[in-house]
């Protein structure tokens, strides 16, 4: 079996229906699961107080928003090379969901930032880098909207995409780069020394895992929406003619 | 039951409305997309058999 198989639009939405009814419940459980454990179960921080529980929410979308990026930058790349209108449609699909949670990390940042570091904002390089990426996510959904031939749209947005993956790259690394800014290093790392407390630590990776399966989830989901809308529009188009 | 947030009460629990009310809306509003899409399309395969026969 290949993965080339779910290229085939039937095929997806096939296997995509069988997957979705386990796969969002699982998504919700887990992120309603780690949000009670962070909010009720675990103690304050020594220093940053109650705002710690913002972790649960901002750590995750703030990774789900440069990862989905990276999804759509490979999806883009196999339409470029390949030309399966599948993979087209499901990087336009994941833009809506990438911007969701870039605006969840940009607001619960802002909330988080204002009482630990006295501003809602400061134009430091992550904070920066990342609401570039807002703005690309917005300008390949415009695009997409804009251009009325999909596969020029595809075209279009794959190219954007390639560009706009320097800032979710600069999103994620920025700190290391500048070694400036307010903003702290990662949260998370494999070497256990660097990661935040245990106690911090597990409610967290739930939180993660159930953002992870939440974006796999919606980006079915609305692959499958797009599918039939390409289908729907063809159908349509072969009415007026009739 | 409810955590004591003290000073942080607004910053916390504005993340969570926040957050929550965003995700709320974006699996909403896909879930009725991806239902009035399927409708349609049925309605418009429906058609296109009818116009065949």
């Amino acid at each position: 079996m290949s993965l080339w198989e779910y290229a085939n639009p039937k095929r997806f939405i096939e296997t995509a229906g069988r997957i979705l009814p386990v796969l969002a419940p699982l998504s919700l459980l887990a992120i309603a699961g780690g949000l009670v454990w962070g909010f009720f179960f675990t103690p304050e921080d020594y220093r940053q107080g109650a705002t710690v529980k913002i972790i649960y929410l901002h750590v995750p979308a703030a990774m789900m928003a440069i990862n989905a990026w990276v999804m759509m930058l490979a999806a883009s790349l196999i339409w470029l090379v390949r030309r399966h209108h599948v993979s087209a449609l499901a990087a336009r699909a994941a833009a809506p969901v990438g911007l969701t949670f870039t605006a969840i990390a940009l607001v619960t940042g802002a909330l988080w930032g204002q009482p630990m570091w006295g501003t809602w904002w400061e134009w430091d390089p992550r904070l920066t880098s990342f609401l570039i990426l807002g703005l690309f996510y917005l300008g390949y959904i415009a695009l997409w909207q804009a251009v009325e031939n999909p596969d020029t749209a595809a075209d279009l947005t794959g190219v954007l995409c390639i560009v706009g993956s320097v800032f979710a790259v600069l999103s994620r690394y920025a700190v290391n780069f500048w070694n400036q800014g307010l903003h702290q290093g990662a949260s998370l790392s494999l070497d256990r020394k660097g990661n935040v407390s245990d106690v911090f630590w597990y409610p967290l990776l739930l939180c993660i895992a159930g953002f992870v399966l939440l974006f796999v989830s919606l980006v079915l989901l609305r692959t499958m929406t797009e599918i039939r809308a390409r289908r729907l529009a063809v159908l349509l188009a072969r009415e007026r003619l009739a | 039951m409810m955590p004591d947030l003290g000073k942080y009460a607004v910053p916390v629990l504005g993340s969570y409305a926040a957050a929550l009310g965003l995700l709320g809306v974006l699996v909403a509003l896909s879930v009725w997309r991806f239902r009035r899409m399927r409708q349609a399309l049925t309605e418009a395969e429906g058609r296109a058999r009818m116009r065949d026969v």
